[in-house]
């Protein structure tokens, strides 16, 4: 044992994982390591996926007495006009907090990252509201957007525009703390000797600001609105706890309209009609996925060819 | 020394699979639907844990997911033994978990068949095990102060009346007619869900109705309307911050005595008389009048959603505990105890007479030769959006914002299409 030590101290640091005589024991448990994570990725993750998949063409009450249907669910979720209200709903949501929040987020790290008193204490507050829960944020916001309206007569869930707007600020409020701390570490890795020789070639802070700083922090801006994409797309507590999707109108055919009912939320209340609508609602899941999964992919796509090498 | 340590690991993994999979004896795991009675449950749990040595898991739903919650744990292996199904509808969807009760022990001790809920052969799938009433609920105390008795009050004209004088001099009074008909959901229920059975009673009475109809026609919605007007003006509450006003803000006004008038059920007694330490004599339960013809003559809101209904997936053992279980709560000194306390009258053989007065004041009604006013609400077709639709109408109704007619077709329209949503 003890020689085997002093071998390995006497190894340049770099080389010491590369080393066979290190490798070769690692290499051959690897799969006992995996193992844990795997099992746990299988039963939290694969297999309920599969059953998902599945019990979207049955009709089901719980997943014990699934009974085959085909694509009835999938037809009848297509022809629910409340599925494609919700999803323009959820597309302009998404449109107008990704940009909100990246836009936001990226010059309050800019500000943050200037030599000035107390950023770190910035940062820290800024950060803070992401550390609340879903349901907590929605409750809260409401009580504050109710408190101020109820001062002109009128409340949250009066009209659809009030909803829109309040969730809209919710998210920032929440998001743009997370989403600053990661622009901070993109831009604290924009190469000093770049932004110096900038400033050398005579740059406006403007040109410095678009040819040099955000070229170099494009991997932040990627992962940020992957982040912002997917979670407007995923939104569900906050839309459930601050509206529930009010406003509803009732037309005079009965039909209901949810004014600011986002995707998740009406999958949600789909499954809640009755028992035959669990697999309608399951469908719709299923739908929701891919089209998540296609835009986050596409988007991925779109801003990483936009990075440079450093 | 790493390969102990891996085959240790490994040992343990296998190990916490088995301990998943061991140990069958009979037990019995009873959902429960009223936070309000979780703890009193617990204990009568742990009582006939003690007595018996058979293990009795109660788990309450939060407020509001009791569906949601029966779904999830349905699904998993150690399913509910014993569960709630309280409605027509809770029975089309769980009709297939639902044991047919009749000649088991527990159904031998029923004194009606009132309450229960029956299969198309007369199967009986789930047992009514109290009941309950609601109406408006009335401080005596404070109506006093304010120069009225109860006797005073005997229709819509007469509570308009009594409720309008109050509202005009609650400066003066120190207290308010109503408390607030909050529309935030944890109290709009009260009004989408038992205000209008008012109005679904008296239609469904005059058309016979016995099971949910396609379409209502709305005929008592002006009564609705005169009833939500009256709670909405004689109230110390802005009509405009109604819909995020709790249920537990209006409890609270009635309870410290700022309203005379709070419209709710007998289940609210122990809170208001051990919460709020208001004397049992201080309270009554008026019917809820609206305007309706002959309504001089109606008796509290009475009926039930507390119905229990047997797994009949679950392993035979397990069912006989939980049948053992069940006519253990029903007959035993602990069980009528508890169930006396926390339900009210319970349609058993040796159920203990409540010390609850609303029940005594349903009872005198009745015994009055008055007409139970009963819970046509329970046909509602997909309950919880035809409810969403009609708060939402009446929140904007009560701010300004919307109109009557609003609400009328949240209530019409909505319920035909909600039907056809449910059995198309």
């Amino acid at each position: 044992m003890s020689d085997k030590k002093k071998k390995k101290a006497k190894r340049p640091s770099g080389s010491a994982v590369t080393s066979n005589l290190i490798r070769k024991p690692i290499q051959r448990w690897a799969p006992l390591f995996i193992l844990p994570t795997f099992v746990c990725f299988c039963i939290g993750f694969i297999w309920p996926f599969l059953q998902g998949i599945y019990l979207s063409f049955c009709n089901f009450m719980t997943p014990k007495d699934a009974k085959w249907v085909g694509i009835t669910n999938y037809v009848k979720a297509f022809s629910d006009p409340s599925f494609g209200r919700a999803f323009w709903n959820t597309t302009g949501f998404a449109v107008v907090s990704i940009v909100l929040i990246n836009i936001i987020a990226f010059f309050i790290a800019y500000a943050l990252t200037q030599a000035m008193r107390g950023a770190n204490l910035f940062r820290t507050v800024f950060f803070m509201p992401n550390l609340i829960g879903g349901v907590v944020l929605g409750y809260i916001w409401s009580m504050i957007f109710d408190g101020i309206l109820h001062r002109y007569g009128t409340y949250l869930e009066a009209n659809a525009t009030y909803g829109f707007w309040g969730l809209v600020i919710l998210v920032a409020w929440q998001q743009i703390g997370y989403m600053m701390i990661i622009y901070i570490a993109g831009l604290q890795a924009v190469p000093g000797d770049m932004l110096e020789a900038a400033k050398i070639d005579g740059a406006s802070g403007w040109k410095t600001l678009t040819k040099v700083i955000l070229p170099n922090v494009m991997p932040s801006i990627t992962i940020c609105t992957f982040l912002t994409l997917t979670n407007s797309f995923k939104m569900f507590d906050q839309n459930l706890a601050l509206t529930g999707g009010n406003p509803i109108t009732t037309l005079a055919d009965g039909s209901k309209i949810a004014a600011t009912e986002l995707l998740a939320l009406n999958i949600y209340s789909t499954y809640n009609i009755s028992r035959n609508w669990h697999g309608v609602a399951q469908a719709k899941a299923v739908i929701f996925f891919i089209l998540v999964a296609v835009l986050a992919l596409s988007q991925l796509y779109a801003t990483r060819s936009k990075e440079v090498q450093q | 020394m790493k390969k102990i340590l891996a085959l240790v690991l490994v040992l343990v993994m296998a190990l916490s699979f088995v301990a998943c999979g061991a140990a069958d004896e009979p037990s019995v795991y009873y959902l429960n639907f009223k936070p309000e009675a979780d703890a009193a449950w617990q204990d009568l749990a742990a009582a006939y844990t003690a007595e018996t040595g058979i293990p009795v898991t109660v788990l309450t739903a939060a407020s509001g997911t009791y569906e949601d919650t029966l779904t999830s744990e349905m699904a998993k292996t150690d399913a509910p033994t014993l569960f709630q199904c309280g409605t027509a509808a809770a029975l089309a969807n769980w009709g297939d978990y639902c044991l047919d009760l009749s000649g088991t022990d527990v159904y031998a001790e029923m004194t009606t068949d009132d309450f229960n809920l029956k299969g198309e052969n007369g199967e009986v799938y789930a047992i009514g095990y109290c009941y309950e009433a609601f109406g408006i609920i009335c401080n005596k105390a404070l109506l006093a102060k304010a120069g009225y008795s109860v006797e005073d009050i005997t229709d819509f004209a007469s509570l308009k009346a009594v409720a309008d004088d109050i509202h005009a001099r609650a400066d003066e009074l120190g207290f308010d007619a109503f408390s607030s008909a909050g529309l935030d959901g944890s109290s709009s229920w009260r009004f989408s869900g038992h205000l209008a059975n008012m109005p679904l009673y008296y239609e469904f009475r005059d058309n016979g109705v016995t099971e949910c109809p396609a379409e209502i026609t709305g005929a008592y919605l002006d009564n609705f309307k005169n009833i939500w007007d009256l709670y909405i003006t004689d109230s110390a509450v802005d009509p405009a911050t109604l819909s995020s006003s709790t249920g537990d803000a209006s409890l609270e006004e009635f309870g410290t005595g700022k309203a005379v008038f709070y419209q709710n059920g007998t289940w609210e007694f122990s809170n208001l008389t051990d919460k709020y330490g208001i004397p049992a004599s201080d309270l009554t339960m008026l019917p809820i009048y609206c305007g309706v013809e002959g309504e001089a003559n109606a008796a509290l809101c009475s009926g039930t959603e507390n119905c229990w209904a047997v797994n009949s997936q679950a392993s035979d053992a397990d069912i006989e505990a939980t049948l053992d279980f069940m006519k253990w709560v029903v007959t035993s000194e602990a069980g009528t105890t508890m169930m006396a306390e926390q339900f009210g009258p319970c349609p058993f053989k040796s159920a203990k007479e409540p010390a609850n007065v609303f029940f005594a004041d349903a009872n005198r009604l009745i015994s009055e030769g008055k007409y139970t006013v009963t819970w046509a609400f329970n046909y509602t077709p997909n309950v919880d959006d035809w409810r969403a639709g009609v708060v939402s109408a009446l929140t904007a109704y009560s701010a300004g914002t919307g109109d009557w007619e609003a609400v009328e077709t949240a209530f019409v329209a909505g319920w035909a299409a909600e039907y056809a949503k449910l059995n198309g």
